[in-house]
């Protein structure tokens, strides 16, 4: 089974880090990420929503705007790609991840087309 | 002399209800010492290994999870047939359909049709929902089962006894959603409390060295065995104090006890253990008058500590004014006030209210009792606390 593991936390409270925090934030991603080895398929961290555009596309018009689709507390910034055994397996794995710690992680398995 | 303790018993189910429904969402409270040590879970998963399973029994319980239709005959035959391995597979299925990552009343739900083998019309009635919703709640819940893997198994060890408290939160659930209901004429709602002693009986048998789930069992019968009497002709509550305690079954009450002994003898306290020593305290007293109130005081003391709960602390407090006087449960009920925490809810202005009839402060009392009126929104309290207010009332 294939899951995505969406992290989301509360974006300002990183981008208020100091580079030391910063660094040691990183460090226990390299460290999880070693922990759990190979069954990490996939993933990336994502820029903040500041840096997000938007695009619909009505009457065949395409409508770009600034932000993320929906305004929330805590936004998705990043996520893994990860292979399990099962939901329990996977919530292990979401339990290991950093931002679990603040934010939360959603485990969504991947619709096999 | 008071009706004080059935308001009380009534707020405890209350209170652990909804510890029930913040700790599967919340996660489960890190309760010290409560929980099974490494040896005795060691040991009740050696025993549920033994039990040799066959690959087509497997196979057919599967069906839980494939199967999108939520009225297949299978499902039933596997839980209704008996040979070996059966037992083990059924403890499965209790923790497949108990899972967290499945919302508390798919749980119910799925439990109830799939381990009690209610047909899905009479689950839908059972909890007052339109038939087609409870359909489609079973249908979502088995295809999450299926489309996110939620295992069939019985969990490891380390996911073991937080596991173990999400199936007996959902069979304690299940049991109060009965209880609750009994002074209604919904019978098919009281027959969840027969469903709901099954599988916790079933339970103890499947996980002999649990004893929570032994406490559960005991508090269950020790409350089912007063059910007879705890509402008249005419469908009023009758508070603990005046119910005939000829009426109570003895039987029940003798086997509650005796799960209760035996879960005590595990030395592994927790929540349910503490509630059904307080409901064999009640059980076991020949008159109102011979309650142990002390002890029942120390109890919820203990069960304060488990599940830090301002209701449970209201309950504590009752106890307190029936084992020390009035003034003591006063002055426990101020402490209560001052938090703030229960706030809004109307069993608190109901106990002071109750508390200073007893020590003939009328016109206090009145207050109180009106303020507990304001506030409630049960039809049975609201006649309780009515008959209350106009005693103090004439009293003054």
């Amino acid at each position: 089974m294939r899951y995505a593991l969406l992290i989301c936390t509360d974006e300002s409270a990183e981008m208020a880090m100091s580079p030391e925090e910063g660094q040691a934030q990183y460090a226990k991603y390299m460290t999880f990420q070693e922990e759990v080895g190979a069954a990490i398929l996939n993933g990336a961290r994502l820029r903040p929503t500041t840096d997000a555009t938007t695009v619909r596309v009505r009457d065949g018009e395409v409508l770009a705007s600034d932000g993320p689709f929906a305004e929330t507390k805590e936004q998705m910034g990043g996520f893994y790609l990860v292979e399990a055994k099962d939901l329990d397996e996977a919530i292990d794995i979401a339990s290991k991840i950093p931002g679990a710690q603040q934010g939360s992680i959603e485990v969504r398995p991947i619709w096999d087309m | 002399m008071t009706g004080d303790w059935d308001v009380a018993e009534e707020c405890t189910q209350d209170a652990f209800a909804r510890a029930l429904e913040t700790w599967p969402r919340d996660g489960v409270p890190r309760s010290p010492g409560a929980w099974l040590t490494t040896a005795a879970r060691n040991l009740a998963l050696d025993r549920l290994r033994r039990a040799a399973v066959g690959a087509s029994k497997l196979q057919q319980v599967a069906t839980l999870a494939t199967e999108d239709d939520s009225d297949d005959a299978e499902e039933r035959d596997v839980i209704d047939v008996d040979d070996s391995g059966v037992e083990d597979d059924r403890l499965r299925l209790i923790f497949t359909c108990c899972h967290p990552a499945l919302g508390l009343e798919a749980r119910v739900a799925l439990t109830l049709r799939t381990l009690a083998g209610l047909t899905t019309p009479e689950i839908a009635r059972a909890f007052l929902v339109p038939e087609p919703t409870m359909a489609q709640r079973l249908v979502r819940a088995k295809r999450k089962i299926r489309n996110a893997a939620i295992p069939y198994r019985v969990p490891p060890a380390h996911l073991l006894p937080e596991r173990t408290t999400a199936v007996l939160a959902v069979l304690y659930l299940l049991f109060n959603e009965g209880y609750a209901a009994s002074s209604g004429a919904d019978l098919v709602r009281v027959d969840l409390c027969a469903e709901a002693i099954r599988l916790a009986r079933t339970l103890t048998e499947l996980m002999p060295d649990e004893p929570e789930a032994l406490g559960l069992l005991a508090l269950m019968l020790l409350h089912d065995a007063r059910r007879a009497s705890r509402v008249d002709e005419i469908g009023e509550l009758i508070t603990l104090e005046d119910q005939d305690r000829t009426r109570w079954d003895r039987e029940a009450i003798e086997d509650g006890v005796d799960r209760l002994d035996a879960a005590l003898r595990r030395e592994q306290p927790g929540p349910y253990q503490v509630q059904a020593a307080i409901a064999a305290c009640h059980a076991t007293a020949t008159t109102a008058a011979a309650t142990d109130w002390v002890e029942i005081a120390a109890l919820y003391g203990a069960l304060a500590r488990m599940i830090p709960s301002p209701v449970v602390e209201l309950n504590r407090a009752v106890a307190i004014a029936m084992a020390d006087g009035p003034e003591a449960g006063l002055r426990a009920v101020g402490v209560i006030e001052e938090s703030g925490d229960l706030d809004g809810y109307h069993l608190l202005p109901a106990t002071r209210a109750d508390l200073l009839r007893r020590l003939g402060r009328h016109d206090e009392a009145a207050t109180a009792y009106r303020q507990a009126l304001d506030l409630t929104t049960s039809d049975a309290e609201r006649r309780y606390l009515q008959r209350r207010l106009d005693e103090v009332e004439t009293a003054r």
